[in-house]
């Protein structure tokens, strides 16, 4: 037996024997999940018992190094991993930005001791992180953003919005875009910057979505001081963090969405099927429309996944990222809204609920998916201005 | 398998180019095309390529050949797509080769695959009838046993190289209905078989065929490939197979239409600026570059599945076939658009992938065949 096919099956024994049952199963679409933090009550006492067994493996950051909280495991154990996880269908055990944006940014970009005080309590998913990018005033056009940092020797003194910052309400730390140098070209006097939520000075208020729920708002900064110890890279040099950053949040997006097919949730055609009295497995759905629908929808998402695959497979064997990369965050979630969209046509009138009496709460979901969904090509850089970055980047077009 | 090339695969793919770049350019297809050129590819070119050993690369070596697999084929096909090359892989090696070579019919194999190998011998398939559309066990064909051997009649289409083949592996049914997979045989009607009536056929992308027509051709009973009654699932194999070798073909073609339009887009003026600065435009050459990367992983993981053997073949060869179907029409139809009035021309070569993207789309079942027949492997 390979070292592989030995890990593979401790894994799997691992977690058979870990995960408390009442998580295992169907998954509330690809936002639900543990996201932990200081605020963070769950919904299920199990939610946190299968999150500390993970974080003291390591297993809620599988790649990162053991020294950080990680798991330390390599590229195909982590491939591994993911595949026995979806096999037994249990649920990653911590999800959020501290895993997928800020923490690998940190280890790109911080100090040894960013590195030390930051990682640590995320794996063990004990700080929830929001994102300070967008302003009113700045939004496709970021490197225009206008949130003031003054210089007072050792620290900062903060003024300014943010607004659109995911989960403000519910977290801990911000990994902020600030200016700090008004004269400099705009890509030149930004810094990033590390700030706790809990500084005074900081206040947010809850902006209300289309789908009914709060999850962004409106960050303001009122003379917040936040330390210089916290500067991410270099003073003025924050725009080469913020662009790694957004890679990793484009990668974190595309394989949140893109991989709709996912072993965890039920398929298209055993939905259909949920609204098709009648239909038998292995009969051709009487709706050949619908039918030939959903057969699109599942090959244009295992021709993505697979063309994820085709990219981590190059980066396995040590090459860069090629320009397929450049696609994943427009596919991906253009991806899902169109699933979103063709969930809402099999449900048919029973999509259409909002809340209350004959509506089952999956079809409730759905409803709230779909228009959740709206934002995937808007959040991240919307998918226009992805195409101009393929057209410039990849396909050389001039401006 | 990884979605990768091997080192020995990136070489293959680097002779191909330069072997396209240097011998295969699409203006040799389109002087063979002029001068109705009564072989329509160079027997010469074909003889190189089976030097060169591509020819025989999914054969085994007791034949001559490598012993790879469709990994290696398709990085050939692709190269080869690129300049729209009509030499006869996928009548000879994808086709008819692989029919002998996948039925284990040793005595069959000796007698063909070594000339097949050697560039000598020419063969194709004829698995499609005036009914048949994309349905393989509609045959076109009937059989029935004549002394110790079979008596064939029938009309089938579109013959790939059927003009000049030596032999045609000829689907026909020998027992039930035409639509039931049960009862196809499959025989080998060398040329020369009296009955046998051959007339080339010219098609909207000039890719070589023939119309065969079958009229009490009678066969012994060594010319069957597989068993009576039962090649069925040989030629569906089979057919999936050549399918993921035209995928491989209409990448390297997509590739190609997508070059010459990128070059136009950065070359054509007009506003006092180069067209590809249109932000209208930019944004539709995004969503043809994604087409193709998407193509790319779809080709290459279906080609793995084939040489892995693996049980889900079926459906990654509906998935590359639906997706290379319509995207190559997407890119070259988007490349005429581009190019605006010179794009109708015949001159440019735009308009040749234009046309082979559509004859490629219509082959081995549209995207909506392959469609259907996902839904179908999916148990809905
Ligand atoms: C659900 C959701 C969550 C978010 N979470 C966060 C968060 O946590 N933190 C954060 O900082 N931000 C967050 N955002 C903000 C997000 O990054 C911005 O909304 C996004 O960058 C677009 O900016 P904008 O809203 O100002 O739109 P605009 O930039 O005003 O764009 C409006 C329209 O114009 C188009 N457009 C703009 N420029 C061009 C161009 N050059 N070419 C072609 N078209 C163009 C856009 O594509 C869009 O269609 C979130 C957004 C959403 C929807």
């Amino acid at each position: 037996m390979s070292d592989l096919e030995a890990f593979r099956t401790e894994t799997r024994d691992w977690l058979d024997q870990s995960c408390p049952d009442s998580l295992r199963g169907g998954t509330g679409g690809a936002l639900a999940g543990t996201w932990g933090g200081r605020k963070w009550k769950p919904d299920n006492p199990d939610q946190r018992v299968w999150l500390d067994r993970c974080a003291e493996r390591g297993l809620t950051a599988p790649t990162w190094p053991t020294a950080y909280g990680g798991g330390g495991l390599s590229k195909e154990q982590a491939k591994v991993l993911s595949e026995e996880m979806r096999a037994l269908r249990v649920p990653p055990p911590l999800i959020g930005f501290g895993l997928t944006m800020i923490g690998p940014t940190l280890l790109q970009y911080g100090t040894e001791e960013q590195k030390q005080e930051h990682l640590p309590p995320i794996c063990r998913g004990e700080i929830r992180w929001c994102q300070g990018y967008s302003e009113p005033g700045a939004g496709s056009d970021l490197a225009g953003l206008q949130c003031r940092a003054e210089d007072r020797g050792d620290h900062y003194i903060i003024n300014g919005s943010k607004i659109w910052t995911s989960d403000a309400d519910q977290a801990d730390w911000i990994f902020a875009l600030v200016r700090t140098d008004p004269q400099a070209k705009k890509q030149e006097g930004i810094t990033f910057l590390l700030i706790d939520m809990e500084t005074p000075g900081v206040t947010v208020s809850p902006i209300k979505l289309i789908s009914g729920s709060s999850p962004f708002c409106e960050t303001h900064f009122e003379n917040v001081k936040a330390w210089k110890k916290n500067v991410v890279f270099k003073e003025h040099a924050g725009w080469t963090v913020a662009k790694a950053l957004l890679g990793h949040e484009r990668t974190m997006v595309a394989e949140a969405f893109g991989s709709g097919a996912g072993g965890a949730r039920r398929t298209l055609a055993d939905r259909a099927r949920s609204h098709l009295p009648g239909v038998q497995e292995g009969q051709p759905l009487p709706d050949a429309v619908l039918r030939s629908q959903i057969a699109r929808m599942e090959m244009d998402t295992q021709a993505f996944g697979l063309t994820m695959q085709r990219s981590r497979d190059a980066a396995k064997a040590g090459h860069q990222p090629g320009a397929e990369s450049s696609i994943f965050k427009v596919v991906g979630t253009e991806l899902n809204q169109r699933r979103q969209e063709l969930l809402l046509k099999i449900a048919g009138p029973q999509a259409l609920g909002w809340e209350g009496a004959g509506f089952a709460p999956d079809e409730l979901q759905t409803t709230r998916d779909w228009l959740r969904s709206r934002g995937n090509t808007i959040e991240g850089g919307t998918s226009e201005v992805q195409r101009n970055v393929i057209a410039k980047r990849v396909l050389g077009l001039p401006d | 398998m990884d979605l990768i090339l091997t080192e020995d695969q990136e070489l293959i793919a680097k002779t191909a180019a330069d072997f396209v770049a240097q011998k295969s350019p699409v203006a040799r297809v389109r002087a063979l095309r002029d001068q109705a050129d009564e072989v329509g590819f160079s027997r010469d070119l074909w003889k190189e390529m089976a030097d060169l050993g591509w020819v025989g690369i999914p054969f085994a070596e007791a034949h001559g050949g490598a012993d790879l697999g469709l990994a290696e084929l398709s990085v050939v096909l692709e190269a080869l797509g690129r300049g729209l090359a009509p030499e006869p892989f996928l009548s000879t090696v994808l086709l008819g080769g692989l029919a002998i070579a996948r039925s284990g019919d040793e005595a069959l194999g000796e007698a063909w695959l070594p000339g097949v190998v050697s560039g000598e011998k020419i063969l194709s398939l004829a698995y499609q009838g005036p009914a048949s559309r994309y349905d393989l066990n509609v045959t076109g064909a009937r059989a029935t046993q004549d002394g110790d051997g079979y008596l064939l009649e029938g009309e089938k289409i579109q013959v790939l190289d059927g003009h000049v083949a030596d032999a045609i592996l000829v689907t026909a049914r020998t027992s039930g209905d035409e639509g039931e997979n049960d009862g196809i045989s499959l025989f080998l009607v060398p040329k020369d078989t009296p009955g046998v009536g051959i007339e080339r056929q010219i098609r909207v992308d000039h890719r070589n065929a023939a119309l065969l027509h079958l009229s009490g051709v009678h066969v012994g009973s060594g010319s069957l490939v597989g068993p009576v009654g039962g090649a069925g699932s040989l030629v569906a194999d089979v057919v999936d197979r050549a399918t993921i070798g035209l995928c491989a073909e209409m990448l390297g073609g997509m590739q190609q239409a997508f070059d010459l339009t990128l070059a136009h887009l950065k070359s054509r003026e007009q506003f006092e600026q180069v067209i590809g600065s249109f932000q209208a435009l930019k944004h539709r050459a995004a969503d043809v570059f994604i087409a193709i990367e998407l193509a790319r992983s779809v080709v290459m993981a279906a080609a793995r599945a084939a040489d892995d053997e693996a049980a889900d073949l079926p459906r990654l060869v509906s998935l590359a076939k639906a997706h290379c179907s319509e995207a190559y029409v997407h890119v070259t139809n988007e490349g005429v658009q581009m190019f605006g009035g010179v794009g109708m021309t015949d001159e440019y070569d735009i308009g040749l992938y234009m046309k082979r993207a559509r004859a490629a789309e219509l082959s081995f079942g549209d995207a909506d065949h392959h469609r259907a027949r996902w839904a179908a492997l999916g148990g809905y």
